[in-house]
């Protein structure tokens, strides 16, 4: 659909000259899913229904014990030091953000009065400040009121390096945090900045408890281990790594809320028994990101006394192509960003090796319900998702096009071209199921005349920043190497870092850079630039799929599935899990039903 | 006695430094990253991980971390764990009471079943008695215990649904009912590990018994007109123990390391599954403490065994 027209189609929304229900109609008839229709609109100021969650229970409590299951224990609750979702979902039980994300990544507000947009003049015109009213009448867990100060001190306590936060990266760009009134907060930014929203989905610690342990201290503060926040649950006992408990707060400040008594995070053990403690037994209600094979995972479900969930999230399990030459040394460093590599510079046989990945199989028979197969880097939400890559498995136009590219079979059966054999390594982190992928892909290689060797490095080593380790991914020594990318905010600005000139790894970077491919594109660059500057939310969805068809047609990556997050439920839990938030953001809507 | 103590203690030191260096080294060159984590999500910048690994000095030399960590060591500051950011000790600590009631309540039960069963398979050597219980024990130490974990949970949480197969350290629960699930929850833990435990002991103590049981002065208190309860308690029994101290002694050392495959399958939040916590997570602080503490230990307990055999032997005498 021309840009143009779907532009003036919302502008007849805005307008009031055509009603959401017939945009969204006619945007069907286009073909265009309802959310999707209906987050267009969203990113364009129009006031939509609030997208709350259908929440059943008429009264505050009697719901009994609620108990969680995550295989990975909760190691910390101060919001500000998870390094990982798992660390933030302890902290979600007390601590509350300004807003989250719901399943179909909108934002909703949690301690906000409301989402600021251009229309409420909570975004300046020039994108250089976004206002934040605060939901009045919220008070701490020790009685104390939430106010701007509030806000403004997680700021100040992120920043400072010395805190040695995690959350700094995603204040990042945000030049001052200013107190208007007690219920008015503003940002302002550095620069034009489409990503307003980002530092407000960080759940917020209070000013009076923390005040005296910023910086240096922060490691004393008493409330890392025993949080007070503005969450439904007050905190009763932590012990980290194993358990986390929590009871209802009666002061909590949306209606009706929480439903249960008390709450009880459990750490520990691994996916496949936590799976069976939902799913078989029934011990537990909830069981966090289930990374079992999915036939394993039905079965368990035959017992009926769960069931499993996939919510979507920006995650996407790719193969990447190795541009630099990791064979030979360019200034002392094999994989140098300058260098070409001697094999995969050439296009077809990247064109040929994407051809070579069977998609549909790898989803039937090794991820089922954890994995959905895409030829795309962007997948949700799913306004991001580009309509014009296709998934394409064909052995025959991969040979066609080596054969056309001048890579001719040799007595062996490889095909090689200028005394060279089409001969790669295949690298990637030692785990059941990418070994499983990779000799899939191997298989239909060797269909083509390609033959991979496939190496595993366990993931320890792969996933690690150690500069004197050759296996890691950073440094990529080998030719194609798999792993997961993607990353759980809806919007994908810092994904799609990952592809830009100057992140690629190298030496000089500590080989930290993001780029690990050392992929190159100067038009890629160009968009990424321009959609850093865009403030129009639909003109820089337009770039940013732009940006994943320039990736995908150079054919930088074969995009394998994207990967939602898989939870099991207890049967009568309903729960609404988002993708794009810590798993228990919205502990708060959950309650039994029945 | 107490210069051989003192002796024994002073020996201690320089190996207790000496594994200490060993430890810290063997560390500081595995590889992996306690932030690696951090590097695979997009929206942490890697600035953010390089300022981390400065303010808790990741980046400087091996040997000034050691030093740094000797001296923090012997002010008493075991440090502080990179993932959680709360001191190893307390860490430690709040592991311990639940290490001690699981694996030491298996402990017990392996002592209560091989001391008996082990002595009375002796004193009858070859009946059917002795038969069934070298079966069953060698069934026993042959089945891993993840393996016999699994098979109970199967049995009893799944197809039985009688116990809960999460171990929880903090009940919400108090008066009887707190030690019925106490009790439940404990039941298939402590039966894997004691079980395992005991089919070991019981050859073994079978096997010292024998050694003793034949000997004159066995035959002369019997012909002396001794019961023959008299005779094995105290005669033959007090003798057939000093190998078998020795053999409990030092398997002490385990009570306090937990055992990590059992824990991990029962969920039993010990300090097996925090040592196993750490090393998944590159948790170099936590590690280092609890490998050290496991160290100083089996040191301790060996000399321990030392002192009892002349307690149980006054014939040894300690130069």
């Amino acid at each position: 659909m021309q840009e143009q027209v779907l532009r003036a189609l919302i502008d007849d929304v805005r307008a009031g000259r055509l009603s959401r229900r017939d945009f969204i109609g006619r945007m069907a008839a286009l073909g265009l899913a309802a959310p999707l229709a209906a987050s267009l609109l969203g990113g364009s100021d129009v006031a939509r229904a609030q997208a709350a969650a259908a929440y059943k229970p008429s009264r505050r409590g009697g719901g009994g014990a609620l108990k969680l299951l995550f295989w990975q224990g909760p190691t910390l609750l101060n919001p500000h030091f998870g390094t990982g979702s798992k660390d933030l979902a302890g902290s979600h039980l007390f601590c509350e953000p300004l807003a989250r994300y719901d399943a179909d990544a909108n934002l909703v507000p949690v301690l906000a009065a409301e989402i600021p947009s251009r229309a409420n003049g909570g975004i300046a015109e020039d994108g250089r400040s976004t206002t934040w009213r605060l939901k009045k009448g919220v008070k701490w867990h020790d009685g104390k009121p939430f106010t701007a100060d509030d806000v403004v001190f997680n700021w100040a306590y992120a920043i400072d390096p010395a805190t040695a936060a995690v959350s700094i990266g995603s204040y990042h760009g945000i030049k001052a945090a200013t107190r208007l009134d007690a219920e008015t907060v503003r940002f302002e930014f550095d620069q034009p900045t489409p990503r307003w929203a980002r530092a407000a989905t960080l759940q917020l610690i209070p000013k009076h408890l923390f005040e005296a342990y910023g910086g240096a201290k922060a490691r004393e503060a008493p409330g890392n281990l025993r949080p007070v926040g503005t969450g439904p649950y007050r905190f009763v006992d932590f012990k980290p790594g194993d358990i986390v408990r929590g009871e209802l707060n009666p002061s909590y400040h949306a209606p009706n809320r929480p439903f249960f008594d008390t709450v009880e995070l459990k750490g520990g053990g691994d996916a496949a028994s936590a799976a069976r403690a939902v799913l078989q037994t029934g011990e537990y209600d909830f069981g966090w990101n289930l990374q079992v094979e999915d036939d394993v995972l039905r079965r368990m479900e035959a017992a009926s006394r769960g069931r499993v969930v996939a919510s979507p999230s920006g995650d996407v399990e790719i193969i990447q192509f190795n541009m630099a030459d990791p064979w030979n040394e360019l200034d002392g460093e094999r994989s140098h960003p300058k260098s070409r590599h001697p094999i995969l510079a050439d296009r077809a046989v990247r064109e040929a090796l994407a051809l070579l990945l069977d998609r549909k199989s790898v989803q039937g028979f090794v991820y089922g319900r954890a994995g959905v197969a895409t030829a795309n880097v962007l997948n949700n939400p799913s306004r991001l998702n580009s309509p014009n890559i296709k998934d394409e498995f064909s052995v025959e136009r991969a040979n066609a096009l080596l054969e056309g590219a001048g890579w001719k079979r040799g007595g062996d059966g490889i095909r090689e071209k200028d005394g060279k054999k089409l001969r790669l390594v295949f690298q990637t982190s030692i785990n059941s199921v990418r070994q499983k992928v990779q000799s899939i892909y191997k298989q239909a290689c060797a269909r083509a005349g390609v033959e991979l060797e496939l190496k595993g490095v366990t993931a320890a080593v792969f996933f690690s920043s150690d500069v004197g380790n050759p296996d890691t991914y950073g440094k990529f020594q080998a030719d194609l190497q798999m792993y997961a990318v993607g990353g759980r905010d809806p919007d994908p600005s810092d994904f799609m870092q990952w592809f830009v000139s100057w992140q690629a790894a190298s030496k000089t970077n500590k080989w930290l850079g993001q780029n690990r491919g050392r992929w190159k594109s100067d038009e890629y660059d160009a968009v990424f630039e321009a959609s850093e500057r865009e403030l129009d939310p639909v003109k820089r969805a337009a770039l940013l799929i732009r940006m994943n068809d320039l990736v995908c047609n150079d054919h930088a990556v074969i995009p394998i599935v994207y990967r939602p997050s898989v939870n099991g439920y207890a049967r009568n839990l309903i729960a609404p899990v988002s993708g794009w938030d810590g798993a228990l953001s919205g502990i708060a809507d959950w309650y039994h039903e029945g | 006695m107490g210069p051989y103590l003192l002796r024994r203690l002073l020996i201690a030191l320089p190996s207790v430094l000496g594994i200490s260096i060993v430890l810290f080294t063997v560390l500081a060159l595995a590889p992996g990253d306690p932030f690696a984590e951090m590097a695979l999500n997009p929206n942490v910048p890697p600035e953010v991980q390089a300022n981390l690994r400065k303010q808790f000095g990741l980046d400087d030399p091996i040997w000034q971390r050691y030093f740094r960590w000797l001296l923090a060591m012997l002010h008493g500051d075991w440090g502080f764990s990179f993932i959680s950011r709360v001191d190893v000790d307390k860490l430690i600590l709040s592991r311990v009471p639940v290490t001690l009631a699981v694996i030491g309540a298996s402990q017990v039960l392996a002592l209560m079943i091989a001391l008996p069963v082990g002595i009375y398979s002796a004193a009858r050597p070859y009946s059917w008695f002795d038969r069934i219980a070298s079966t069953l024990a060698f069934v026993g130490f042959s089945l891993p215990t993840f393996f016999t974990g699994l098979l109970l949970i199967l049995l009893f949480s799944i197809k039985l649904d009688w116990l809960p197969f999460v171990y929880r350290a903090d009940l919400a629960a108090t008066g009887w009912d707190w030690w019925v699930q106490q009790i439940k929850q404990s039941i298939m833990p402590i039966a894997v590990l004691g079980l395992f435990q005991a089919a070991g002991w019981t050859r073994y103590v079978r096997s010292a018994t024998l050694d003793v049981i034949r000997l004159d002065y066995v035959t002369t208190a019997r012909s002396k007109g001794l019961r023959e309860r008299a005779v094995i308690l105290k005669h033959v029994v007090r003798n057939a123990m000093i190998p078998v101290v020795t053999l409990v002694a030092l398997t002490m050392p385990q009570i306090f390391g937990g055992a990590v495959v059992t824990e991990q399958i029962f969920r039993v939040p010990g300090i097996g599954s925090l040592l196993i916590d750490a090393i998944q997570r590159n948790d170099t602080p936590v590690v280092m403490a609890v490998t050290f503490v496991l160290a100083c230990l089996v040191i301790a307990f060996n000399l321990l065994a030392d002192v009892l055999y002349g307690w149980l032997d006054p014939r040894i005498s300690y130069r």
